[in-house]
Parts: C-alpha cells; structure tokens; sequence
C-alpha cells in the first residue's frame, strides 16, 4: 500500500450544492496518471485514532492529469469520512489517495449511452460526458436530484448538453418515469446507474422485465462496511489473536495490528484484499465472490464482510 | 556491456538466428521443478528485477532486436491482418505508445528519446533510424495507424484487451510470432473463448479463477508469466495462416539433428493497465534457444530431461510434440545423469 500512495495537496474547495463539496487535488510528487473514465480513487484521511479510508469516483476530464477532482456528500449516518472531508480539510492540507482503478467503465461498443445519476451519483458521469463527447457517442443523461440539498453542476450541465440532459428535481414534485425511459429504448443501448441503492434496485428491476441483457446494466455497488457483532480472529501463521469490535470492520482490525492485507476499494467490489479463511463461519456482505465461492466458505473479503459467530482463523 | 542488438538474422529459410553466450546465460528457462503441471504460474512483474536479466524492464530488449523488428516486417508484407484494431481500440492503442515510448526512453536512453511539450510528441528511435513528431492522441498525426506504428519498434507480440462484463476481449494487437495461435481467429472473442483449446485447464477452473485476477490487475501493478513449447527450427512465426510452410519441420528431425533442430520456446507474458482506457497490455515476449545451446548450463538439461519424459500424453499433442517428442527425450537422456 505504501509503495503506492500518492501525496496530493488539496488546491481547491467549493460548495457546488448545499451537501456537496468538491475538493480538486494537485500531485504533490511528480504527475499523476490519466486515468479511465468511472475510475475512482481511496482517500486517505489522517483521522485519529485511525485514519478514515473512502472511494470517490474522479469527476474530472479523464485525458487532463493535471489535477484530480473529487466531489463529497455529506452523509448523515457517515462512518466519519465525509465529515472529515468537510469540516476538516483546508486548502493547502495534504491527503494521500490511491491510483486510480476502475470497475465502472463504459462499454464502448454501446449503440446508445443511458446514464441515471442519483445525487452525488454524478459524479463519475462528470468523466463519462468529456470521453463520450470526444468519441461523437450517442448518449442521454438523467440526473435526479433534491434541489435543497444535491444537484451539483445541473446548471452546468444543463448549458452544454441541452436536450441531451434532463433534470428531475423531486422536490419540485419531478419524477423520472423509469419505466417508460427504459422501455423506449433502441435496442443495443446500456444503461449505466449511480447513485442510492432503490435506484440502482429500480432500474435492474424494470430492465429484467424487459429482458435487457444483464451486461447492458452497469452500476457501481460499493458496500459501505456496516457494524456488526464484535468477534475474534485468529492469524494461522503467528498464532496471534486479534479482536474486531462492532463498529470496526475486519480490514480496519487487521490493520491496527499492524498486519498487511492488500486492498483497494475498500468496499466489497475489487477483490484485492481476498483472504483465506481456515475454519468460522463468515457473513458474506460483499460483491466480489461468487456464490459457489460463497459457499465453499474459505474465503472473506475483510473490507467489508464480518463473522457470523465469535471466532475467524483466517490464513495471515 | 548490455545486450547491444546485433545485426539482422534470420528466423526462416536458411535460420541464421543465434543466441550468444550472454543470451544463453539470461535466457528464462521455465521449469521450476522436474514435473511440469499447469497452474495459474502468474506472479507481479516487479521492475527493475535482477539487472541484465529478461525481467529487468518491463518491455525486454535483447541482441535480436533488429533480427525480430525484420522478421515482423517481412511477415506484415505477406499479411497485413496480423496487426489489427478495432475502432473502439483507439484509445488503448495510444495508451500502448504511451508506455512503450516512456519505458523505452528511460530503461534505454542510448537507443530512444522521447520529447514531449504538452501533446506535442518526438520519438526517437535510434535503432530503426525513426525520428517523428505527433500529437499525441490523433491517429491522423502518424505515418502508420497507431497499433501498427508503435507494433513495429517492439520485440514479441502484443495484444489489447478490451475489459467489460467481468471479460477480456481481444481487440486489437499486432501479432507474427504467434505459438500455433491466430490474431484474426481470436479478434472479439472472450478469455474462456480464446482458451478453448488449451486441455485439462478448463475443468480445473483454472481460467475461472485467472479471469478475476486479471480483470483486477491494478494500475502500475503488472503480472507476468512464463509459458513454453518446443519449435523445430528457429522460426518465429509459427501461425495458423503459415502452417502450410512450417509444420512438415517436424517431420524433419533426426537423432543426429535434435540439438540443433529443436528450440525451446519460452513467452514472457506480461499484463499491465493502461491508465486512459482500462484496457490491459498483454505482451507476449518469445525467447528461442536451441537444445544444443541448453544443454551447455548442466542444471537446465538434467531438469529438461525429467520435464520432457514426465509430460502427459494431451499435453504433447496439444502443444504439437507428437512426432518428435521421442526423439528429444532420447538425446536429452544423455544429459541427465539419473540414467
């Protein structure tokens, strides 16, 4: 992990809606990566008593590695870090984020281009819109959001995508039909969802009645980790013990003993920090294994899946 | 003294290709044991690895640079569908140029140089007297479409695998050193699809497990393998498209022409993410040497011996050994001194 942190300098910070802050980040070493549009980065936050780790997704023009810009919500039940992020952090105050990675990219041999953003879902479509503009691709974006508290850069978008952009304001009383959207559809379209869960729920709904191909439905399915019940692991190689308490997940735990556990996403999705499980039964919160990996029950992905009983040996 | 390239020799019709003794010395030999089995082999392409060897850099160049940059020429002349793009690949090829030109430039500053000023690129490539300047990202700015341009400055073939619905799909490449396999036949095609040949691997859930991994290969963190087989002369362009012209070589081996005739053919394969279009770069670096020139490192041809003998019966008809395989067992039995 420490080999492959970067230092970023926050060099700018603005309100773009009444919940949301975006922070545009320069590198501090040298010069970032271009990056792919839907990628996202870990932000590491210098939080005591443990640092807070949270993905946002890159909103920034992809082919512009000059500066990264990230967009944060702030979020009620938040496990700190959006909290942090904007109660905290000033201009000129060092971060460190994780290279970029990318499990919500465009399919490029799409006929047609439907993105849905929910909130602060707009924010990878920020990446999308300058990469599918560039490629002369067939699109519609369709934002929906709470005009007292989200709808970042609507205005913005609005100017320069005209009737390729359509705004539902819901406390204007503005609903996004789903069911008509999808169904008027050119064949060979893929849709594309970010935002809260009943979205993306909603749209896999619909599309399934309609007999869309599931590879034409794309969403980002990051878990943020939930608490659970505290429980014990056991580390095979050095026979130590370590405890997990409710509010702290595995990979966390695991950290705070000082044990290495390659990781990336911290959410369940990129598969980095699989481990083996030796013997406990484990409560699977992630979207990464399959379920025969499941149910073989000798692998956990610590990020965000727990024990389901008191005690995990896990192979470390 | 590096590997300086040396001049061109020939990878058919009278095979003048040699390995000197330094290439003899780095050659990748793949046999970690005196059994061979398949297993997901993979492991991080951690550069700079061990100076001098082939896992230095993360592109290797070697003495046979010139040799192979002609053969690929000669190979393109015949059949210009060896290198391939499809136009959604644009993107992924100028992520290719992208690394190749900044590895190259700074892993071998005596024989490249690249310049940049914002999208303005000059590259310089000393070897094959190329000096260009572009855009970077127009197509239009270059004399060769962009696969086929950068294709032709870099020893082993390439592919670019397009990553989407949990797949890799081969898109664009350039290929004309293939071991029996065909860029035109895999075009589009899927990773399991791709591997459809390969025997005993699928019930193994080998390619189930080696797609997860490889569809999560992070940024700057690439993966390499070993793969082998063995070649009847020093031919590199063992294609599907040319099997007319190269597979009744196997006919032709002998007891007295064993050490010369067969080669063994070893891929460095290395897969890293392209930063701009989440493609993953899939190198396939071939190494030949011939069993005379093998059997000159004494560990190399005992455990060549035992590997060779041991090999189950599907794996030499797959790899094509069938006719010859006794052969080689036979001469390398000498070498091994557990007979």
């Amino acid at each position: 992990m420490s080999t492959d942190s970067i230092r970023v300098r926050v060099s700018g910070i603005e309100q773009v809606s009444p919940l949301i802050r975006e922070f545009t980040l320069e590198a501090i070493d040298g010069e970032f990566l271009a990056f792919s549009p839907g990628s996202h980065v870990v932000v590491e936050m210098p939080a005591e008593p443990r640092p807070h780790r949270n993905a946002y997704s890159l909103l920034s023009d992809p082919r512009d590695s000059g500066c990264y810009r990230i967009a944060v919500r702030l979020q009620e039940q938040s496990r700190g870090g959006s909290v942090y992020m904007h109660e905290s952090v000033k201009v000129g105050d060092e971060l460190t984020i994780t290279p970029p990675a990318n499990l919500f990219a465009p399919n490029w041999n799409a006929g047609k281009h439907l993105l849905l953003a929910g909130g602060v879902g707009i924010t990878p479509f920020m990446a999308y819109l300058p990469e599918l503009k560039r490629r002369g691709a067939d699109f519609e974006l369709h934002y929906l959001y709470r005009g007292s508290s989200t709808g970042a850069y609507r205005e913005q978008l609005k100017a320069e995508l005209g009737e390729q952009c359509f705004l539902y304001d819901s406390e204007a009383g503005e609903r996004c039909a789903l069911g008509e959207l999808l169904a008027e559809q050119p064949r060979g379209t893929h849709v594309y969802i970010c935002g809260p869960e009943e979205l993306i729920a909603g749209v896999r709904e619909v599309t399934e009645e309609l007999g869309w191909p599931a590879s034409h439905v794309h969403f980002e399915a990051f878990a943020a980790p939930q608490p659970g019940n505290p429980f014990e692991v056991e580390l095979s190689r050095s026979g130590r013990t370590v405890k997990v308490d409710g509010e702290t997940t595995l990979l966390e735990a695991l950290e705070d003993a000082e044990v290495d556990v390659p990781h990336l996403c911290r959410g369940g999705v990129c598969g980095q920090c699989v481990t083996r499980v030796l013997s406990g039964d484990i409560e699977h919160r992630d979207e990464f294994l399959s379920a025969a990996e499941r149910e073989q029950g000798d692998c956990i992905m610590p990020c965000v899946s727990r024990a389901s009983g008191k005690r995990l040996v896990i192979d470390l | 003294m590096r590997m300086a390239p040396k001049p061109i020799q020939s990878f058919r019709d009278d095979f003048t290709y040699s390995n000197s003794p330094g290439a003899v010395a780095r050659f990748p030999f793949p046999f970690p044991e005196d059994e061979y089995m398949y297993s997901v082999n993979i492991e991080p392409h951690v550069t700079p690895g061990p100076e001098g060897s082939v896992y230095e850099h993360l592109l290797d160049i070697d003495e046979h640079y010139l040799s192979e940059m002609h053969e690929r020429d000669l190979v393109l002349k015949e059949n210009p569908k060896r290198c391939l793009a499809m136009p959604h690949m644009d993107l992924a090829c100028w992520d290719m140029i992208d690394r190749v030109m900044h590895c190259f430039s700074e892993d071998y500053p005596e024989h490249f140089k690249l310049t940049k000023a914002g999208d303005q690129w000059s590259w310089e490539n000393k070897l094959l007297n190329i000096n260009d300047s572009f855009t970077f990202g127009d197509s239009s700015t270059l004399p060769l479409p962009p696969m086929e341009y950068i294709g032709r400055q870099v020893q082993g073939d390439f592919a670019l695998l397009d990553q989407r619905d949990g797949d890799l799909f081969m898109d664009a490449g350039i290929v004309t050193c293939p071991a029996d396999w065909s860029l035109a036949f895999d075009a589009g095609m899927g990773f399991k699809e791709w591997h459809g040949p390969v025997p005993m691997a699928h019930e193994m859930g080998i390619f189930d497990r080696a797609l997860k991994y490889l569809c999560a290969i992070p940024l700057g963190r690439p993966v390499r393998r070993l793969n082998w087989t063995l070649t009847v002369n020093a031919r590199m362009d063992t294609s599907p498209e040319t099997y007319p012209s190269w597979g009744s070589d196997r006919a032709s081996v002998t007891p007295e022409n064993v050490g010369e005739k067969v080669h063994l053919r070893v891929e460095l394969q290395v897969l890293d993410r392209m930063s701009r279009s989440n493609a993953l770069m899939f190198s396939i670096r071939t190494y030949l040497i011939s069993l005379e020139d093998l059997v000159t490192n004494p560990e190399w041809a005992k455990r060549m011996h035992r590997v060779m003998k041991g090999l189950p019966e599907q794996l030499i008809e797959y790899k094509g050994l069938t006719r010859f395989h006794p052969l080689v067992v036979e001469w390398l039995s000498k070498y091994d001194p557990a007979n």
